[in-house]
């Protein structure tokens, strides 16, 4: 058997479709002025916008029908968020759908009817994972006592200030679980906000200390932690999909400056210093695209097995590699320019950064392909 | 008429069991492992043997007119033979400015004389075929290539100094970049193709030692050398264009190849393999925290190229500067195969210092060898760089 193993790449119709339409709208919608009239405000995302993102059915794509989704499977957001990466928009898509994800894995049946129905309709969701900064760890400090009451708190929790829901991983009775929180049971305060490089996006540390979790909102077993473990790996897989469509992005930035801007007497294009590692950006970028789909045509609705473990974790590797590069590029050849606020190698350098920290940077995701591949 | 997938089933069962019968056993000497390490008699007999033995049992050619040697059947057949030859580890097809780039260019714009004289012998490897572009003074810039050929009756005669010429002093013909008009406006347009033969007075070659201590290409002299005016391509002064041709055939950007394995292939998998046995600290050096992240990238590396293949087949997924993956393909192979044979040497211990002829030497030295003619793709056919400057210029759009 070949280390480099299952090789499968399909994209249906379906995903065509999906790709085509969400880049149309992305490019309509979100042009960089209105990411730009959004990197100040406080929730990061044009509400109107998020309506008529719902209204496509993309928040309930990956979901059961049973639920209020179209039942096409978390495969089917792969184009839609590599169409919104490419566009810089940044919305509670991600976070939503993983926490619908984690509910619908891990889940009764109960629940799954009771929660996800208002999530499919666009109500935003999140998931509650860090403790501290480390990804590679497991541990979980905060506890679900005996009394179904909570005892600490989360970190980095992405679109925390406008989610409806959150997903937290929980220590209860020793073991992993996951408990579901209300927006409205944080106490006052509880929320503080982070200041985030990439200011498309938002996060915030969140205190659950206090709140009293339902019965019917607690769910454990074994079920639990195999649920978290893949839902990381899709985590990872959407913030690679963003991550390419931002690449893609950050490319096409480049080459247009190097078809304009002359110094001696010639467009800057011309010089090898630059061409060549753009051309460098095009084929990390073509890997990360191959790398991506691979990995969408090996994800589907039932836990994920090891060539979509290692499909996972190749594309986020790849991903956030070839943006880091991207970004860093992009400002070195605007010169000047490129070191303003006004610039848009500004938007991608920072994305570069957001992106490599989401579920596991490079490293972290090469580290577990080594075990994977060679032992 | 298109193969169904259970013909193409049955041919892949016939000709897997074929290759196995008839690979043939280790020499014990040296085989090359690309058409440009074809150093001695010894090595072309042996591999001109095998190419017939290919082509007689309708395994090479397959989708060449059957009239000139070809097995006139769809082009998915060979696709499937080479699969096999390649799955079973049998050595090279190794006339491959022949069957890849000649012999396309032939069937695709040559004359009927022009197939009915030079396509067969191309199958059977009863003639090798050469490429006389590169000149001592220009390489990357072939556009400038000086050898002359002055028309005089019936015969062109010809004067200069091509080099780098791979099987030069094997070879019977020639596919020839040659200046007929020195005063035409533009430097390409005075440049004429020719099918030359090579043997014929006035024609030298002197065989080059190359960076790994063996032969494989010459220099090539031309003294007042005459052939047959009918050995010109297409009319005079379009030598540029078809030579470009031929550049698509050779950097497997345009089909129509004859087929067969044009070089062993050698993957990642064969340079994990190789460590077996080699401590780092003491212990394997497959537990080494470094080595271990190094190889994790080799394997993406050939990973991405696989599944890169596989996207180019998907219109919807290839809208972005379309053209990229096939016209990027020998720059990243050429280019990943070089890394990942370094990165084998260096993983050696001390043993990677040890060279071809060492006893000890691990597989014989089989990787420091296939590192340095590694580099025989990323100088050969247009070098890493320019191949850069051609994905920038076509792909990107960037300016010259
Ligand atoms: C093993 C082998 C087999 C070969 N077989 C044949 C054969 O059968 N027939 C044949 O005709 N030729 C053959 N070649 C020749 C090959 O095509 C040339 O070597 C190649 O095109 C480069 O030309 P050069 O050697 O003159 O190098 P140069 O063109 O002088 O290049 C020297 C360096 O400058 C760089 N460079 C040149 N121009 C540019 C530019 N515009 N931008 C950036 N960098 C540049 C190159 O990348 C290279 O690093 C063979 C070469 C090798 C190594």
């Amino acid at each position: 058997m070949s280390v480099v193993g299952n090789t499968a790449l399909k994209f249906s119709e379906e995903q065509a479709m999906l790709l085509d339409v969400a880049r149309q709208f992305c490019r309509d919608k979100s042009p960089i002025a209105s990411v730009r009239a959004q990197l100040e405000t406080e929730t990061g995302f044009d509400a109107g916008l998020w309506a008529e993102m719902v209204s496509l059915g993309w928040a309930g794509i990956a979901l059961p029908e049973s639920v209020g989704g179209s039942g096409m499977g978390i495969a089917t957001l792969v184009p839609v968020v590599e169409a919104m990466g490419r566009a810089m928009l940044g919305t509670p898509l991600i976070s939503s759908a993983l926490a619908a994800q984690l509910l619908l894995r891990a889940g009764s049946s109960e629940q799954a009817e009771r929660l996800l129905p208002a999530l499919a309709e666009g109500a935003p969701a999140t998931i509650a994972l860090l403790e501290d900064a480390d990804w590679g760890s497991d541990s979980v400090a905060l506890v679900l006592d005996e009394k179904g009451v909570l005892q600490g708190a989360k970190k980095y929790v992405p679109d925390a200030a406008v989610a409806s829901l959150f997903v937290v991983s929980v220590l209860h009775r020793g073991e992993l679980a996951l408990a579901v929180v209300r927006a409205d049971q944080l106490g006052e305060g509880a929320l503080r906000s982070n200041t985030l490089i990439d200011q498309t996006k938002r996060s915030a540390n969140v205190d659950f200390s206090g709140i009293a979790v339902a019965e019917n909102n607690i769910i454990t077993g074994p079920g639990a932690a195999a649920a978290l473990r893949d839902v990381r790996l899709l985590g990872a897989l959407l913030v690679a999909a963003e991550a390419t469509g931002s690449a893609g992005a950050c490319l096409d930035t480049i080459v247009e400056y190097l078809k304009t801007r002359k110094q001696f007497g010639k467009l800057i294009g011309s010089y090898q210093a630059l061409k060549h590692p753009t051309v460098d950006i095009l084929t990390e970028t073509d890997s990360a695209r191959s790398f991506l789909y691979h990995a969408a045509t090996l994800v589907g609705d039932s836990a994920l097995d090891t060539d979509a473990e290692i499909a996972c974790r190749m594309a986020k590797a790849q991903a956030c590699q070839t943006l880091l590069y991207a970004g860093d590029r992009a400002v070195q050849f605007h010169g000047g320019m490129g070191f303003t606020y006004d610039c848009d190698a500004q938007l991608y350098i920072r994305r570069a950064q957001w992106s490599q920290q989401q579920f596991g940077d490079a490293q972290h995701h090469r580290k577990r392909l080594a075990a994977l591949l060679l032992d | 008429m298109s193969a169904s997938e259970k013909e193409l089933q049955e041919f892949r069962v016939e000709v897997a069991a074929w290759m196995k019968e008839n690979n043939p056993a280790d020499p014990g000497f040296l085989l090359p492992q690309t058409f440009m390490e074809v150093g001695d008699e010894r090595q072309l007999e042996f591999l001109r043997e095998w190419q017939h033995k290919v082509w007689a049992a309708g395994y090479l050619g397959m989708a060449w007119p059957k009239e000139y040697g070809g097995g006139g059947v769809d082009a998915a057949f060979q696709g499937v033979a080479d699969q096999e030859m390649r799955r079973n580890g049998v050595p090279i097809c190794f006339n491959v400015i022949g069957l890849g780039w000649a012999g396309p260019l032939i069937n695709d714009i040559g004359t009927e004389q022009e197939k009915a004289k030079y396509l067969k012998g191309i199958l059977t490897a009863e003639d090798v075929w050469c490429q006389g572009f590169s000149e001592p003074e220009h390489g990357s810039d072939l556009g400038s290539a000086q050898t002359r050929a002055v028309r005089d009756g019936d015969e062109y005669v010809l004067n200069g100094q091509k080099i780098w010429t791979t099987m030069g002093n094997f070879a019977k013909y020639m596919i020839l970049l040659a200046r007929t008009n020195p005063d035409a406006p533009r430097k390409y347009d005075g440049l004429s193709y020719f099918l030359s033969p090579m043997k014929v007075p006035g024609i030298e070659t002197r065989p080059i030692r190359k960076i790994t201590g063996e032969f494989g290409f010459t220099e090539t002299f031309f003294t007042d050398a005459r052939i047959p005016a009918d050995c010109l391509m297409g009319e005079e002064g379009q030598g540029w264009k078809i030579a470009m041709q031929t550049l698509q055939y050779e950097r497997g950007a345009e089909a129509g190849a004859a087929g067969g394995l044009a070089m062993v292939r050698v993957t990642v998998d064969d340079m994990i393999r190789q460590l077996e046995g080699v401590n780092r600290d003491g212990e394997s050096v497959l537990k080494d925290p470094v080595v271990r992240d190094q190889l994790v990238q080799a394997v993406m590396e050939e990973k991405a190229m696989i599944l890169g293949e596989r996207r180019a087949h998907i219109g919807a997924l290839t809208t972005d500067y379309p053209g990229s993956l096939p016209l990027s393909s020998k720059l990243r192979v050429s280019e990943m195969t070089r890394r990942m044979r370094q990165l084998a040497i260096n993983l050696q211990g001390a043993e990677g210092a040890l060279y071809v002829g060492d006893a000890e030497a691990r597989q014989g030295g089989f990787w420091q060898r296939a590192y340095f003619n590694s580099f025989s793709a990323t100088i050969g056919g247009g070098t890493s760089q320019v191949q850069a400057n051609i994905v920038a210029e076509h792909i990107l759009g960037l300016p010259k």
